[in-house]
């Protein structure tokens, strides 16, 4: 008689997703302080802000220049019409998927770890998204009209035309930006009703009691809460692909070489998770430091976001072997051409070399465990991969110097200004990050009781993903 | 202490507990004795609480595809309008309905529905938002959000009756028993 084995993978035991020694009581006062007690913020938090702050002033300085003289100031004429408008874009954009991915779709996927970095990785999502719009916004030329991307009756009868991924963009980002705000307001709701209970304060306690809208925690809303945040975790899982594939499409539908490819909707998409775990740390790593929030964002959880990043980085990596491939098997002499030119004899291929760099040859060092585990080491190949998905996106806009005949081809080069916003983007992402951080739990309280082992009082794990309908 | 309250309307009568095990232990013996309109509250989701309540499957998946579904076609809808009715316009000798393109405008505004109907349907049943809960009024309660499991019998079950509810609940082995008033 046959028996019937099963034959279960090697999996190795999971350390604790909380360190120390905690319960119910000491999570929520933990984490609730962060909001409600303006003494947890010390120097680092002013610097953040500060410089943000800083970066905030540059970016309306240059945006009042900008809308007074025209994109005229930027580096951009035909035939590189995009620049640093779509280049920081799609890298915004990108840095904002890891925070959907984390937070919907290792939910989906059972990964406790995503549960104390989700918060503030959907937080980054936000924020980057703020900072993606505004350049196709600004390279609109005209940011007052820029309504009529809408379809909405107008006295000139006429309409988007939804042939084009241009069009296809405004929706994607706009309803992605939609749902990653419910998504993380809906998440937030029980805890601003913890703050509520917890500040002592008067007026905190009303503000706090305004944005939880009367949660109580009874057990009907639970269980409606639980499957509407488990179904926005399924549709947001799809959202996160559909959103950066149509980013893509803006390149891959035109007839550009090299940008006319089918790798490009998975290539951007990994690029994307890629670049946006880079960001998770470069935010986590200091903030788990200056916040003492070891216990909760454990080595473990930053050592599963590098591992990510690191099989991230492989796939993008194997995508630019691909885009080699496929322009020599082409046989298409203006795609060959161009990789040649891209890749070694143009006069940007300094460019496509830091790419390869910072993309994959430094990132390697995580295959070694003990760098992993190295904060100094993490936190600086994070900011390495940040640059490398900037240039990528730099090496794929800049393609356009040369186009196929000679009289399309032109040198690129940004100007100050186009700098100025690009650091000015940075100056509103930090600030609104360091407001976050000083009244919002940045780590969802609610959840990281579940995670609680039993005797603690919490569930060992979160039902949402394992319960009855 | 209950005999002076007897003016004020009671809206119910809370049993605190520690530990979500004893809170749906609780809640099952309530439901035997014939209690009906119960309710658990709980600072985190615990599936047993709503099991034991018998609220086993909510409508949240239902309201949310139909918001769905609605966003898609409408969707498409205008899109099939803008472009094949109301403004034709001949790009690469493509058909007006070229509804292949007209996928990616499909498919975000359904996601878009979903979430906004998945959101104001979770308000809207749960009857949020409502600043005012006659529960606040418990300062026990507060710790419903930190570390305290309660059940609630509502004033309005047709078992409740002050003197016996509370006496029933100091059964069941709470932290405490309180009234809620009005």
């Amino acid at each position: 008689m046959a028996t019937t084995a099963t034959i279960r993978p090697h999996v190795e035991p999971q350390p604790p997703a909380i360190g120390g020694n905690h319960n119910l009581t000491t999570v929520t006062e933990t984490i609730s302080r962060l909001s409600l007690d303006p003494k947890a913020h010390g120097k680092p938090w002013m610097i953040t802000f500060g410089l943000g702050t800083l970066g905030v002033l540059l970016f309306l300085y240059t945006v009042t220049y900008l809308i007074w003289m025209g994109p005229g100031i930027w580096g951009l004429n035909i035939p590189t019409a995009w620049g640093f408008a779509i280049i920081n874009f799609v890298w915004w954009i990108g840095i904002g998927h890891a925070g959907t991915l984390i937070s919907a779709i290792l939910l989906l996927v059972h990964q406790r770890w995503r549960t104390s970095i989700n918060r503030f990785a959907e937080a980054m999502t936000i924020f980057a998204v703020m900072c993606a719009g505004i350049f196709p916004l600004l390279h609109t030329g005209r940011p007052w009209l820029a309504y009529w991307l809408y379809p909405f009756p107008n006295n000139f009868a006429m309409w988007p035309q939804f042939r084009s991924p241009l069009a296809w963009d405004v929706f994607a980002v706009s309803t992605y930006f939609t749902v990653s705000l419910v998504f993380w307001y809906v998440g937030l709701i029980p805890d601003f009703a913890t703050l509520r209970d917890v500040a002592k304060n008067k007026l905190q306690k009303r503000i706090y009691g305004a944005l939880s809208l009367g949660w109580t925690g009874s057990a009907f809303n639970w269980r409606r809460y639980e499957k509407v945040y488990l179904i926005l975790a399924g549709i947001s899982t799809p959202l996160v692909f559909s959103v950066h594939s149509i980013v893509s499409f803006d390149f891959a539908v035109s007839i550009v070489p090299l940008w006319h490819a089918t790798i490009f909707p998975p290539f951007f998409v990994i690029g994307a998770i890629y670049s946006g775990f880079a960001m998770v740390l470069v935010l986590g790593i200091p903030m788990r430091k200056w916040y003492k929030l070891e216990d909760f964002i454990t080595d473990w959880h930053l050592d599963c976001s590098a591992k990510v990043m690191l099989a991230s980085g492989m796939m993008v990596s194997f995508g630019y072997l691909c885009e080699v491939w496929f322009a020599w098997y082409s046989h298409s002499a203006v795609e060959w051409e161009s990789t040649v030119l891209r890749v070694w004899s143009g006069p940007y291929a300094w460019s496509y070399w830091a790419l390869i760099a910072c993309n994959f040859v430094i990132p390697q060092v995580l295959w070694i465990k003990k760098m992993r585990y190295n904060m100094t080491v993490l936190f600086l190949i994070s900011i390495v991969v940040l640059i490398g998905m900037w240039f990528e996106r730099y090496v794929i806009v800049i393609t356009l110097t040369r186009e196929y005949l000679p009289s399309m081809w032109a040198r690129y080069a940004p100007t100050h200004h186009d700098w100025f916003i690009y650091i000015g983007t940075f100056g509103i992402f930090f600030s609104l990050f360091a407001l976050f951080v000083r009244f919002v739990p940045v780590i969802s309280i609610t959840e990281m009781r579940e995670l609680l082992p039993k005797h603690a009082g919490g569930q060992d794990g979160h039902a949402i993903a394992e319960g009855p309908p | 202490m209950s005999s002076t309250n007897n003016e004020t309307k009671v809206y119910g009568m809370l049993a605190e507990y520690d530990n979500a095990d004893a809170l749906i232990a609780g809640i099952k013996k309530a439901k035997e004795a014939g209690y009906t309109k119960l309710d658990g509250y709980s600072p985190y989701a615990v599936s047993g609480i709503a099991d034991a309540l018998g609220f086993i499957k909510s409508e949240m998946a239902t309201v949310m595809l139909c918001g769905g579904i609605c966003g898609a076609i409408c969707g498409f809808l205008m899109q099939y309008y803008t472009n094949a009715v109301d403004y034709p316009f001949n790009i690469g000798g493509k058909p007006y309905n070229s509804w292949p393109m007209f996928i990616p405008v499909t498919y975000e505004p359904g996601i878009l529905t979903t979430c906004l109907a998945g959101v104001f349907g979770l308000l809207a049943l749960c009857g949020l938002p409502k600043l005012y809960n006659p529960l606040f009024n418990v300062p026990a309660f507060e710790r419903s959000t930190i570390d305290r499991f309660f059940l609630f019998v509502q004033a309005n079950d047709e078992k409740f009756d002050l003197q016996a509810t509370r006496e029933f609940l100091l059964t069941l082995n709470p932290l405490s028993v309180a009234e809620v008033p009005e």
